[in-house]
This record gives C-alpha cells, structure tokens and sequence, in this order.
C-alpha cells in the first residue's frame, strides 16, 4: 500500500503492528480487534471508521491502557507500550471517551472534574487553565459550577473535551467527539481541534460514523469491520477517497441519506 | 400549526415550557412550545442546550424541572390531570422514549436480557418465556448480530451502538403509540442506522405508530422525517416540511445547514454560526421575515 511507503519516512506517532484483543472464551469468545496494523504518521490525523461493534473503541481503549491485548504490539514514537501506563504517560495521551456522562463523575462540579487532571499532574494556574479552555469549547462560564446532569448532551461533551486538552497533550484519541453535538457546535470544535493540531503539531485518531466528518478532518481512514481492518483509505486533498471494498462502498451509499427501498438491499458482508 | 385539536391527532402541545430554578434566577429550558401531530414522523433539531430533551421528557411525564403547558393532550387523554399512577401506566406501554445516553439508563450490573425481560413483564404482563422469546427477536430486529451474547451481557461488554440498539429494542417491545427517540442512532455506523430507522418507518407505516425523532443529523432527518422542528434557546423558531428543508427560512436554520462538513472545501475552516441577540425573541411571519 502507498500509504505506508510515505509512512515509513515521516515520524510515527501511533504503530499497532499485529494487534489482536479477545474477551470472553469458549462460545462466548469475541475477537473484538483482530490481527490489525497501521500506523500514523505524527501531526497526521488518523480517521477510523466501521460497523458498530467492530473493534474502534477497543482498539482506542487498548492504546489508552484500557484494555489489554493478547497479541501483536503497540507502539509510541517507537517506543512499544508495556502494560502499565505511567503518569507521563497520561501527560502526552488523552483520550474523549464514547460516552460522556459515564466517564464524568456525577457528583463533581465541571470545575472539580477540570482541576482534576491538574492536580493530579502538579500543574498551576488552575483557574487560568480552566476558564481557558472552557473557553476553547464554547463552554459559557456559567457552567463551572455545575453538575453533570445539568448539563445537556453536546454540553457534557464539551467539558470531556475540555478536559482532555486541559493537560495540553500531543496525541488525543478522539471517540465519536461530536456524535452528540449540534453541527453549529461540531464546526467549532472541528475548527478548534484543527487549530490546536497546527499550533501543537498534535497527532489524532479520530472514531466517527460520520464520512463527511473523517473526510474533512482525516487524512487516511482505515475502514473496520468484525474487528478486522477492511480498507485503508487515502484521502486527497478535495476530501475524496476511492473505496473498493463492498462494505465501504455500501457504508458510502447509506451516508447519502434514508431511502427505504435502498436499505432493503443492503447485505451483512460477512 | 392548528389550533383546533382534531380526532386524528395524537400528540396536541400548547404553549408548554419547563423551567429550571437556579441562584442567577428562572432558567427557562423550554419556552411556549406548540405543536400537534398525528400518526407521522416528525423531527426536533437544534441546538446543543435548545431545550429538545426537556420537551420530550416533559411529554413523558419526567422533567426534573416545573412544567407547565395551556395543553398536553396525548389521544384525547389530557396528560396534566393524571395521577402518578396513571401516567406511569402510559408511559412505557403508550409512550416511550429512547434516552440520549443509554448505557447511563441501562443498569450496569445487570445483565442485559434480565433488564429486557422485566421490562418486557412490566409493560406486557406476558410469561417469563415469551418474554424471552419477544426480547431475542427484537434484538435481531435492531440487527444485533449476536442476541445470544448481548442477551448474557453487561452493559459495559458491549459497543456504544450495541448500547443504543438495546435501549431501541426495549422501547419497541411493547409497541408503543406514541416513541420519542432522542439521538438515538448517533452512536451507529450508517448503514445499521438506516437499518434501525426503517423498524421505526415501518411501524409508523403499518401501525400507525406516530414519532418524535430528536437529532442533530439534518440531511438525515430531512430524508426520513415528514415535517421538522427547529428548536433555538427553548422556542421553536422554525416549522418546515422535511422535503423543503434546503428552503428553510430562518437564519438559525440556514446557519445550521452551512456548516455541514460536507459543504466545505478540506483544509479551510467549516462556517460557523453568528447568534443573533434578535433570535431570542422573534418570529417568522408568513413571508419568511423575522419580526
Ligand atoms: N469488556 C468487554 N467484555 C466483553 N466484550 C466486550 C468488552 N468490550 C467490548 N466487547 C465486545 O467487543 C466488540 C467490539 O466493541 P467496541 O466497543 O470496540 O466496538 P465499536 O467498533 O467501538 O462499536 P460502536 O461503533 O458501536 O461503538 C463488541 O462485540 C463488544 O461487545
Ligand atoms: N436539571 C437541570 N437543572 C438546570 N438546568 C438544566 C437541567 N437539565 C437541563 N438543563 C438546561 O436546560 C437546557 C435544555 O436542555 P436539554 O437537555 O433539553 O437540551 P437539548 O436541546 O436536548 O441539548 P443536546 O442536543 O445537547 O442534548 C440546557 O441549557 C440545560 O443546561
Ligand atoms: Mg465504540
Ligand atoms: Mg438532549
């Protein structure tokens, strides 16, 4: 594949050579990533797209220590990850988790959850830092002192945005980032995540449903299906790819919008 | 928008609004929202904090905060006047409505099936086996590829739109009249989403169930939906049928369908929208101008 011709000479951020991650045994054995590699290329963002259930947030949970996995490896700038992540670690990785309201506590303010992070990396000028990037959210500052659940949605998924970049990281991994948004506010936080990626020189792996969201944003897209990477996509400078694979292209046609009579004879690639 | 509540209608809302105390004053979550529909598909868009959820939950019955509407009518039963008792009896059995978060209405130390059976028992007051039996076809229903696993699950071993599919099928078993569906394929890949809507359409179509669709997804709805309701800070500003959405006339709305990502050029920066002070408060008269 040429991609990874021009890979091979740019720094790599993200390599997963080989990987494979399996949970349950016996009948209930679910190969939920299986035997797949890539690799992104630093300051690159890196689209992953696919069936539901097909392996994209294991594959993000796996790199952010979440998961462990049975085979092949992972590495960081090189560097293969062991199974223990240190708070170092944490400092240059974030993660925006699939589903908000889970990963904030519901008994801590928006300020509480932002300090945090802070705190638990020595970091000052806590105040600064989160009317700052509350700020970089679109996150009115009437918000600080609320809880999660009085918060709507899109506003819950700004404070986990918030406060993945509130430790200024190199790398975020990014889960469905603005599946729950508006589209007035997923164009700021698609602009936001644009700009920090020119000012900080960032690397991201973005999951989304969305086509029109990884081709704008991505550069190359890996397409997953049943836990295997089915196509690695380029996309060119117009936010066109060339999609082979059956799957692809059936995903490519359903993005065109509901019609019942094409949905009929739409076939499960097994 | 009529005024006159007809026979056919299924839902009639009059002036509601749902507000919030808070120490900086009244918050007002929803602000005078009017509409009627019958057995049809319609949709709720807008923005993030608009007020959609707080209008469904509060047709449900389950709005923390206080409601109050000149009229909440669901078939011909005035919903303001029932007791605790009765509204939970339509709620679930006539009613239902598929939270935005759903792994978080899932109970996470319970595995799946057990929460669909007696959920399934509860609305349906069927035997524990063709409990079962209606709760493994309506997983393959929702096209979960494997009910068998799902069914022996914790919430927490399976995807987000595994999740989202789960809570679709429960709010599906006992064939609601009326289901109020927020966000509720943001989570699934594209094709499994159209996969899901056309259970939806389908038991619009055949039984004559009528749908609230809450989503941020625009050229979707305006596929799928017949009209649309576009909600701005608590108000709806905008009523359009789902087909002449590309005429919308307000300004939010055509704010809104420009910075669709894929209306933009890769590497420029997507539009975004300019809030008007003036949106707040006004309206659309007939010809499309706000006064
Ligand atoms: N902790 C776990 N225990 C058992 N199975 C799991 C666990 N976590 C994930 N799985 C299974 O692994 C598979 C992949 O899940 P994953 O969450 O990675 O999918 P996904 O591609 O992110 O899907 P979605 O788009 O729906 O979020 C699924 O079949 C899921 O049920
Ligand atoms: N319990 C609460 N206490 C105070 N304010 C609340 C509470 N619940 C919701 N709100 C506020 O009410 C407004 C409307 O919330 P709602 O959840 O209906 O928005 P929404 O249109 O569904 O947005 P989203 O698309 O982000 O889900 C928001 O500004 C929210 O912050
Ligand atoms: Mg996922
Ligand atoms: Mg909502």
């Amino acid at each position: 594949m040429t991609s990874m011709q021009t890979a091979e000479n740019a720094d790599i951020a993200i390599d997963i050579d080989n990987l494979s991650i399996h949970f349950g045994s016996g009948e209930d054995l679910v190969k939920a990533v299986d035997q797949v590699s890539f690799k992104i290329p630093a300051k690159q963002s890196f689209g992953l797209v696919g069936e539901s259930g097909s392996g994209k947030s294991t594959i993000l949970r796996a790199l952010a220590g979440l998961n462990t996995h049975c085979g092949g490896q992972m590495l960081l700038a090189g560097e293969a990850l062991q199974n223990e992540r240190s708070k170092a670690f944490y400092k240059k990785v974030q993660m925006v988790f699939q589903d908000p309201y889970a990963s904030l506590h519901p008994r801590h303010t928006i300020d509480k959850i932002l300090a945090e992070p802070l705190a638990i990396h020595g970091l000052d000028n806590a105040e600064r830092r989160i009317s700052e990037v509350m700020e970089q959210v679109a996150l009115p500052t009437k918000f600080r002192f609320r809880y999660p659940h009085q918060l709507s949605g899109g506003q819950r998924q700004r404070v986990a945005i918030a406060r993945a970049l509130i430790l200024e990281p190199k790398i975020l991994l990014l889960d469905e980032p603005t599946s729950a948004l508006d589209v007035s506010i997923q164009a700021e936080i698609l602009n936001l995540l644009n700009r920090l990626r020119d000012e900080l020189s960032l690397t991201y792996l973005l999951v989304s449903h969305d086509l029109g969201v990884v081709s704008y944003m991505c550069e190359q897209i890996a397409v997953m299906q049943h836990g295997k990477l089915v196509e690695l996509l380029e996309v060119d400078e117009h936010g066109e790819s060339h999609a082979q694979h059956p799957y692809t292209v059936q995903l490519n046609l359903a993005s065109k919008g509901y019609d019942r009579e094409v949905i009929g004879q739409f076939i499960d690639h097994d | 928008m009529s005024d006159l509540p007809n026979s056919d209608q299924l839902l009639h809302i009059d002036n509601l609004n749902v507000e919030f105390p808070s120490v900086h004053g009244p918050v007002q979550a929803v602000r005078n929202v009017s509409f009627s529909m019958g057995r049809e598909k319609i949709a709720i868009v807008g923005e993030s904090g608009s007020g959609k959820s707080q209008t469904g939950r509060a047709i449900l019955g389950l709005s923390p905060g206080n409601v109050t509407a000149d009229k909440l009518v669901f078939d011909g039963t005035d919903l303001q006047t029932l007791s605790m008792r009765d509204y939970r009896e339509i709620r679930g059995k006539r009613i239902s409505m598929v939270m935005q978060d759903p792994k978080y209405s899932l109970n996470p130390v319970m595995k799946v099936g057990k929460q669909m059976i007696e959920a399934c028992q509860v609305q349906m007051k069927i035997s524990k086996k063709d409990a079962h039996t209606r709760c493994m076809d309506m997983l393959e229903a929702v096209r979960i590829r494997d009910p068998k696993r799902v069914f022996n699950a914790y919430p927490h071993e399976v995807s987000g739109g595994m999740g989202q599919r789960i809570m679709i099928a429960m709010m599906l078993l006992s064939s609601p009249d009326l289901l109020i569906a927020d966000e509720p394929t943001s989570a699934l890949d594209v094709t499994v989403q159209l996969q899901v809507l056309a259970i939806m359409d389908d038991l619009v179509k055949e039984r004559g169930m009528g749908l609230i669709l809450i989503s941020h997804d625009l050229p979707l709805v305006a596929s799928f939906c017949d009209r649309i309701l576009v909600m701005y800070a608590g108000r709806i500003v905008e009523e359009i049928g789902a087909s002449e959405l590309d005429q919308a006339k307000h300004p939010y709305t055509r704010g809104l369908l420009s910075c669709l990502p894929s209306n933009a050029s890769k590497g420029q920066p997507l539009a975004t929208l300019q809030r008007q002070e003036s949106w707040l408060n006004s309206s659309l008269d007939a010809e499309g101008n706000l006064v």
